[in-house]
């Protein structure tokens, strides 16, 4: 009479909830949402990386100068000793009705603090907001440019995501070699600083003898050259080109049949090059990239459309990486690992087999002695444990949750925690059938002692798991959530499901009268 | 089936004190491992590289050993058998922070002699993160410890949190000091397996608790050592059915579970088992020894419920317009 009571219903419908929305997960079928295995099962690699935002200040003050270089040079300004330190740049200006141009020009730039001395000498810092604000974009341009670089690499599903203020969270799954692994980390490492500089043809030709302090003096700096580090040019600090104004860059093969790189200039970058090339005939132009010379021809004729290359014996892997990564952008600052975990697919697989077959044979176990205890009631309590799996799996899978190891313990602490919810009210139900209370009756009092104590006792472990959720990291914040959807899910299924089981099959109980067979008691 | 009769009650406080004095000696036993023999850190923590390397024989060991040796770098690396004699894990104390340069690839170029192999996993932590996770894995561990304690003396009274969380101290004392001793490896799985005991410990706490308190507002009984006797006794076969079918599914993860999950098994199994006993002989006996009074309990219900109903009292003369 009461087969449709409404706790059956509920249960039935979020038992086929759980079996449907798990059926993608159990079977990997390609469609629908299902859970995906995290690295330590399915073999990857997993990085956390920082990325030295101090250097971005210092990037930033070089760049700025160079801005300002390019604009005395463009509206014929005269200024002298510019001189690049870390955290500031300075110059003197030497004719003092610029004063005013200059300056507006410098107010268009945004966040700088700017010292000025009678006799005109510029010291030029950036202000505390503009490095938080410098630092903060570095770290963002940093995750969007290794995620360019690794879409580009063609990886299957590579996860880049910002942790905190300056870290960085690498995940890629779909790592199956050492090569593979070794070059992807080589082309996320990669800063892809390209600066087209001049050399200093003046003292040139001094370039092995020049004390540090002079070189700085002078406004240079040395470089050496990328394949033999004992050749060094000398070349002005400030570039006239840097990276941020490729638009293209496509690994060749010169006549050699060597890799080399063609690389296109947006419109501003064509403009520049056109009109230093045309104004610096005869002169050398050294390529650099990531601090280290590549070639330095001396300039024919002026270059126009934009576009130049890059020489000097890459492997074709390596000109592939220099490629992706002068497409995708530079690196504002270096970056450093600071955790790295790399699981070999087939460790990953061993992982789950074995985890499984000890997951499910205790299962097996839990079912048989559940059964063996409490007759059909421990029947019923295996139900509920089995709907509670279903439903976890189900909800992980529509949240695109990952399951881990931690998270499997968290399975295994939420299915013990199921069984007892069962075991308590099992047992409260035993009490009151042995003080001859009616079967109905039992039943009804039963649930109802027994709720107290297992929302208290679900409550404060929910608790305990927003806590691990808050403060954890990565494998123990995924043990947190298996464990809060597990608590909630049996709740629905060890309270409310079984109790509409019972009252379905009240009738059928109270006729038959056999508590050995229905409770497992005498 | 059934295995404790549940009409029988058992004399459990009358020997409150070899148990307590039981618990005492294994906590400070542990205190005293923790500290002599030291809690074995591993890589999460401390910081340092594992590297596992899989051969296809067995592995040769102090061939391994030899060409580390050479090395200037690696010769203060411990290499030890892992699960099975094909496979080892090497331990490095240092890691790198370059991208590129990587401890696997230097590791397969020094161990070419040695065999064919094959790296089946590098972790490597950096000392800040290593750092980190210790400060932040203790941080969870207080505040879940503060939470509860709050919880519970809002839901029972404070006498009962003390408890509880003196048992949970009790466990997760214990448990430790059996790591200590076995020198298990700590890293991220045995601080998730300790979080599991806690929960776990707790979870059995309070259906002990729940039933003591029924005891106390539904019983007439005045003595507290009866109560938490005819209470302990009333759950005792709930409290051994679920450990017992929890010591099933962990026992069968410990043997079949594979080496990686070896120590968080490991633990979790001790975990079970001390928290068994804690919630069945400790946790009610520090209640009992914290000298918590019934009567007052009565009281202070009563004074509740008179305040209850006053305020209902209120409210429907208010609903009916009287006031």
């Amino acid at each position: 009479m009461r087969i449709f009571n409404y706790r059956l219903v509920i249960f039935t419908l979020s038992l086929l909830f759980g079996v449907i929305f798990s059926i993608p997960s159990f079977m990997q079928t390609d469609s629908g949402k299902k859970i995906s295995l995290g690295l330590d099962l399915q073999g990857g690699l997993h990085m956390l990386l920082g990325v030295q935002t101090e250097e971005a200040v210092v990037s930033k003050i070089k760049s700025t100068a160079a801005a300002v270089k390019y604009h005395c040079d463009d509206e014929s300004i005269l200024i002298e000793d510019l001189i690049i330190e870390r955290d500031s740049f300075s110059f003197i200006l030497l004719d003092e009705d610029e004063v005013t141009n200059l300056d507006e020009m410098l107010s268009t730039v945004r966040g700088l603090d700017i010292l000025k001395t009678e006799e005109l000498v510029y010291t030029i810092k950036l202000g505390q907001p503009e490095i938080e604000l410098t630092k903060d974009m570095a770290v963002s341009q940093a995750v969007e440019t290794i995620r360019n670089r690794l879409d580009q690499f063609g990886l299957a599903e590579p996860t880049v995501i910002r942790q905190g203020k300056e870290d960085i969270v690498v995940q890629l799954p779909g790592i199956k070699t050492a090569q593979e692994e070794q070059r992807a980390r080589e082309l996320i490492a990669k800063p892809a600083n390209l600066e087209m500089m001049t050399i200093d043809e003046k003292m040139a030709d001094q370039v092995y003898t020049l004390s540090p302090e002079k070189i700085k003096e002078l406004g240079d700096v040395v470089l050496p050259h990328q394949s033999d580090s004992e050749k060094k040019y000398l070349l002005k600090a400030i570039p006239v080109l840097t990276g941020s104004q490729i638009i293209d860059a496509r690994v060749a093969f010169d006549q050699g049949n060597q890799p080399i790189i063609n690389f296109k200039l947006n419109a501003i970058g064509a403009k520049i090059f056109g009109d230093f090339t045309g104004k610096n005939v005869g002169a050398r132009l050294a390529v650099v990239l990531d601090g280290k010379v590549y070639s330095a021809p001396v300039i024919r004729e002026r270059i126009g459309g934009g576009s130049g290359q890059i020489s000097g014996g890459f492997t074709i892997d390596e000109a592939g990486n220099v490629a992706i990564a002068l497409r995708s952008g530079a690196l504002p600052a270096p970056v450093d690992m600071l955790e790295k975990r790399s699981v070999g697919p087939s460790l990953g697989a061993d992982s789950i087999k074995s985890s499984m077959i000890a997951l499910i044979s205790g299962f097996i176990l839990v079912f048989i002695f559940m059964i063996i205890y409490y007759g059909y009631a421990g029947i019923i309590a295996n139900i509920a444990l089995m709907a509670n799996i279903f439903i976890i799996i189900a909800v992980m899978a529509m949240f695109g949750a990952t399951l881990t190891l931690p998270g499997m313990a968290g399975i295994v602490l939420t299915v013990g925690m199921a069984v007892d919810a069962n075991v308590i009210i099992s047992e409260r139900i035993r009490e009151l059938l042995k003080q001859g209370v009616s079967i109905s009756r039992s039943i009804e009092d039963g649930y109802k002692n027994a709720m107290r104590a297992i929302l208290d006792a679900n409550i404060t472990t929910l608790l305990v798991a927003v806590i691990l959720y808050a403060y954890g990291t990565g494998p123990i914040k995924g043990f947190a959530i298996t464990i809060s959807i597990g608590i909630l899910a049996s709740m629905l299924t060890a309270i409310l499901g079984t109790h509409g089981v019972y009252e379905a099959l009240l009738p059928k109980i109270q006729k038959s009268k056999n508590l050995r067979k229905w409770f497992g008691i005498k | 089936m059934e295995i404790f009769k549940s009409e029988k009650t058992y004399n459990f406080m009358g020997k409150r004190i070899p148990f307590l004095g039981l618990s005492l000696f294994l906590v400070l036993a542990s205190i005293g491992l923790i500290f002599t023999k030291g809690l074995n850190l591993g890589v999460d923590f401390s910081g340092g590289t594992i590297v596992q390397v899989q051969y296809e024989n067995a592995a040769p060991i102090s061939k391994i050993r030899d060409e580390l040796s050479k090395t200037t770098k690696y010769s203060k690396v411990n290499v030890t058998k892992f699960g099975s004699d094909q496979e080892v894990i090497l331990k490095i104390p240092t890691s790198t922070n370059s991208i590129s340069v990587d401890i696997g690839d230097e590791i397969r170029g020094i161990l070419k002699p040695t065999g064919n192999f094959e790296i089946r996993r590098v972790d490597m932590v950096g000392p800040k993160v290593g750092g980190e996770l210790k400060e932040k894995g203790l941080m969870a561990l207080s505040l879940a410890l503060l939470v509860i304690l709050v919880y519970v003396s809002f839901r029972f009274e404070w006498r009962f949190a003390i408890a509880s969380i003196l048992a949970l101290i009790h466990d997760i004392t214990i448990a430790l000091g059996v790591i200590a001793l076995f020198q298990v490896d700590v890293n991220l799985d045995i601080l998730a397996a300790i979080l599991t005991i806690l929960g776990y410990s707790l979870n059995d706490t309070i259906i002990v608790f729940d039933r003591i308190r029924e005891g106390v507002q539904t019983s007439k009984e005045n003595d507290l050592d009866l109560v938490v006797n005819e209470s302990v006794s009333k759950t005792l076969s709930r409290t051994t059915l679920t450990s017992l079918t929890t010591f099933f599914v962990v026992f069968t993860l410990f043997i079949f579970g594979g080496e990686i999950i070896h120590g968080f098994s490991f633990t979790l199994l001790i975990g079970v088992i001390v928290g068994t006993y804690s919630s069945i002989f400790v946790a009610a006996t520090i209640l009992v020894q914290l000298k918590f009074s019934i009567s007052n309990y009565r009281q202070n219900e009563a004074e509740k419920l008179k305040q209850k109903q006053e305020k209902d009292r209120m409210r429907a003369m208010y609903e009916q317009g009287t006031v």
